[in-house]
């Protein structure tokens, strides 16, 4: 019993709690979109092991939150606490996706188009597996419920409608870091030697850009924001497995290419777009189709719209 | 006075001919042959012609079940011919058009779906094989079209998002298709069985003869179909439109110059390895007598992949060897008494095949004996339970008091209880320390590289011996991607493919 003769059922309330979670999930695929969107720019590769990282950063902050503030043995306070798991994950992802394009990507530079690839799907696989060979394959929670006494978890509640704090948090934080990127994209030096890379590497380099710097500084940022996304998923969410990194890493790089891949704004309104297509898809459709209703539309988008909301039309150079 | 003038006819006699450029007269010389064992072999290949070589492995694989009556064996080489067939159809995009269909191992589940419904009780449907099998094939065709037809306005990535889109597609399709109910606007239906598939689907039927001896039937309709197929793509690949692909996969941009129809030959890339994954699905259908939608997923698409790299993708012989290659090797993986040997002998090959001259290599293994030996005494010394224990695997009367695992014990550093209790601790800290001195060696350079060698293989012996060996699951994957990484890295033709030289 589902789809349009049960639309009157659901109220308001529904309503709004389903714009909650579309903005929610969506602010974190925006995250991780913002990383597809910044290495097509400056590199033109799909970087499919982008979504692993993601799931890295998630049992980072596992660890992290584990060893120092487990309900047995508490060391640090909330705000400290998080800022810590937080600052872990980012700094790891950040390693290993500079690692991941030094020893991955770099070698194939002047390779055809179809080397990197392929190793992309490469890196993807052997990250998935090593998380399941290094943490199995058994989901995780991150165990802070009970001794936050739910000052995290509790709700917002006006009236009929209520929001949980953990996810107005996740909202914000992902507003602050994407308010930091273009910061960091339009005001910065590196911030415009990547802009220029991403117009025309050859000629940056003649410009006296080194173009391998600004690509791993591109790798080290969007591998940041998918760390961040990680411990967020995890708090939100409390559903960690090695798996985790290739479905929401297939979900946020459709963001990135609804919103026109390369475009780092696009990124942004792609991910909350998918967000809450895809939870409305669920809440008001049909849940077990979900993913068939999102990519068959996404399919269809493609056909009309292909460089997507915000990308600028295809132009090949020789 | 000025220079006699250069009379005509004194030019050398080898001046190429009025009209051959000199760069492509000898382009055949600068093409880059893999050396050793391997290149012999390969050179011998090339003399071969084609067909001979084809009659050649189609007679050799036949003749197995005459060969030996051992039904695993049998069994290993049926899988492996769908491999092949499947390793094959996909080198039609990736191999010679260059493109990256992602939504191979979907048009390979369609057909065995299709297969499923058409002939099982499912739908109470039984049609005969002679037309139920040319129908699913005509009919994936069709869909490799269609699901190509998005992507031909734009450039090449986008058509390996739409085919990843319709992987996912597919797979929730299949998943949650025991009760499709037109998204709420119908009836619910019971299209694909969900998670547990379809069962009881008809062997193949032949002239009036039902096909269930399993194995060994199965490997002559997957080997016949492979001879078909191999033949008809050997046309192909000959013929005007697979010139017209290999030129789209070196430089699309130029090819569309040229006035080739670029569009229509990616749709057409495509929809040809469609019909053999189209094939390879019916095949796999009717041999596991069953469809079930963990198979049609993005590990057999990466094993795919390997398969088709591995062995070189653009060259259909190359593509067949990866694919036997990969699977004999994933198939060794699955028993750790036999996955050991691997490793060892893969490690000595490598180093035999790399490592030049001998001074080199006598000096590597005498430091990784040596390595293993002092940091055994090493620790023994301070911490004596941290090499107290035993290999994980094998016979007792192997890994007490055989030699080889003698020898093993004395050079690792095997902690007591490293086993007990599935404590891999022990094993991943060695596989994370492996992989960093990897990563290690390979941004060295000169002597450092051959240095670090030693510690790196050790290590991976560390974390073979103490977690690798005993999950053959994860292992099984986890080679694969690596093997991806390290191919691409290394030798993108793969090993019998051509190293190509690229014209700026």
């Amino acid at each position: 019993m589902s789809g349009v003769l049960a639309f009157q059922l659901y109220d308001w309330r529904y309503f709004f709690a389903e714009l909650v979670a579309g903005f929610t999930i969506g602010s974190l695929y925006a995250l991780i979109a913002l990383g597809y969107t910044m290495v097509y720019g400056v590199l033109k590769l799909l970087n499919f092991a982008h979504g692993d990282v993601y799931m890295v950063g998630a049992f980072i902050g596992w660890f992290v939150l584990n060893a120092l503030g487990s309900p047995l043995k508490p060391v640090l306070p909330l705000v400290p606490l998080l800022a810590l798991a937080f600052a872990a994950a980012m700094a790891g992802c950040s390693v290993l996706g500079v690692l991941i394009e030094r020893f991955a990507y770099r070698p194939l530079r002047q390779a055809p188009r179809i080397a990197p690839l392929i190793t992309a799907l490469g890196v993807s696989f052997f990250l998935e597996q090593t998380g399941v060979l290094l943490w199995g394959a058994t989901p995780r929670t991150y165990d802070t419920y009970d001794l936050r006494k739910g000052e995290l978890f509790g709700s917002l509640t006006a009236g009929n409608f209520s929001i949980a704090y953990v996810q107005i948090f996740a909202f914000l934080a992902s507003a602050l870091l994407m308010i930091a990127l273009s910061l960091f994209v339009w005001r910065t030096r590196t911030g415009k030697a990547m802009r220029a890379v991403s117009v025309d590497p050859e000629a940056a380099s003649m410009m006296g850009i080194d173009v391998d710097r600004v690509i791993s500084v591109t790798f080290l940022l969007g591998s940041a924001l998918a760390g961040a996304a990680g411990v967020m998923t995890g708090l939100i969410y409390q559903n960690l497995n090695p798996y985790m990194g290739f479905g929401a890493g297939l979900k946020a790089f459709t963001a990135a290419v609804v919103g026109g891949i390369g475009n780092i704004g696009g990124a942004m309104i792609g991910g909350l777009l998918i967000g809450l297509v895809e939870t409305f898809t669920a809440g008001y459709l049909s849940s077990q189709f979900q993913d068939l209703i999102v990519f068959s539309a996404l399919v269809i988008f493609m056909l009309f719209r292909p460089t997507g909301l915000r990308g600028t039309p295809l132009l090949q150079k020789v | 006075m000025s220079a006699p003038a250069p009379t005509p006819g004194a030019e050398p006699a080898t001046s190429p001919q009025i009209g051959v450029d000199e760069w492509v007269r000898r382009s055949g010389e600068r093409i880059v042959g893999p050396a050793g064992a391997l290149g012999a072999l390969r050179r011998a290949a090339e003399r071969t012609p084609w067909y001979v070589l084809l009659a050649v492995f189609v007679g050799l694989v036949s003749a197995i079940p005459e060969l030996t009556s051992n039904q695993y064996i049998i069994g290993v080489a049926a899988d492996t011919m769908l491999y092949v067939l499947l390793a094959v159809g996909l080198n039609v995009a990736v191999g010679w058009a260059g493109l990256l269909d992602l939504g191979y191992i979907a048009f390979y589940g369609f057909a065995a779906y299709l297969y499923a419904e058409l002939s099982s009780g499912h739908y109470n449907l039984h049609w005969p094989t002679w037309q139920s099998v040319p129908l699913v094939i005509a009919a994936t065709i069709l869909l490799g079209f269609v699901l190509a037809l998005p992507s031909r306005r734009l450039s090449g990535d986008y058509l390996a998002i739409v085919t990843l889109f319709f992987l996912e597609i597919f797979n929730n399709f299949t998943n949650n298709g025991y009760a499709w109910n037109w998204l709420g606007f119908g009836a619910t239906h019971n299209i694909t069985g969900g998670p547990t598939g379809l069962t009881n689907v008809d062997p193949f039927r032949v002239f009036g003869h039902e096909l269930t001896n399993r194995p060994t039937d199965y490997l002559w309709v997957a080997t016949g179909g492979f001879a078909v197929i191999a033949v008809l793509l050997t046309f192909v690949n000959r013929s005007r439109t697979g010139r017209a692909w290999r030129a789209l996969r070196d430089d699309p941009l130029a090819a569309e110059l040229m006035g080739m129809p670029v569009k229509w030959l990616m749709l057409l890339a495509v929809a040809v390895g469609a019909g053999v994954a189209g094939f390879a699905g019916t095949v796999n259908a009717a041999y596991y007598q069953g469809v079930f939608p963990t198979t049609f997923y993005f590990p057999l698409l990466i094993t795919i992949y390997v398969m088709a790299i591995l062995g070189g993708a653009g060259s259909l012989g190359g593509v067949a060897v990866g694919a036997i290659v990969v699977n004999v090797l994933l198939e060794v993986l699955r028993t750790p008494n036999h996955a050991r040997w691997v490793f060892y002998a893969a490690v000595l090959i490598g180093l035999l095949a790399k490592v030049r001259p001998w001074r080199l290599l006598a000096g590597v293994l005498a430091g990784l004996v040596a390595f293993g030996v002092v940091v055994n005494q090493v620790v023994g010394a301070v911490w004596p339970r941290g090499v107290h224990g035993a290999i994980a695997m094998g016979p007792t009367s192997f890994t007490t008091h055989g030699f080889f695992a003698t020898c093993l014990r004395h050079w690792l550093v095997l902690p007591a209880h490293t086993y007990e209790a599935s404590n891999y601790q022990i094993g991943n800290y060695a596989f994370v320390l492996t992989i960093a001195l990897v990563l290690a060696c390979t941004a060295a350079t000169g002597w450092k590289r051959w240095v670090l060698l030693v510690p790196t293989i050790w290590g991976a012996a560390l974390a073979w011996e103490t977690t690798l060996i005993e999950q053959a699951p994860t292992v099984r994957p986890l080679l694969l991607g690596v093997i991806l990484i390290v191919l691409m890295a290394t030798r993108p033709a793969g090993l019998f493919g051509k190293t190509r030289v690229e014209v700026v």
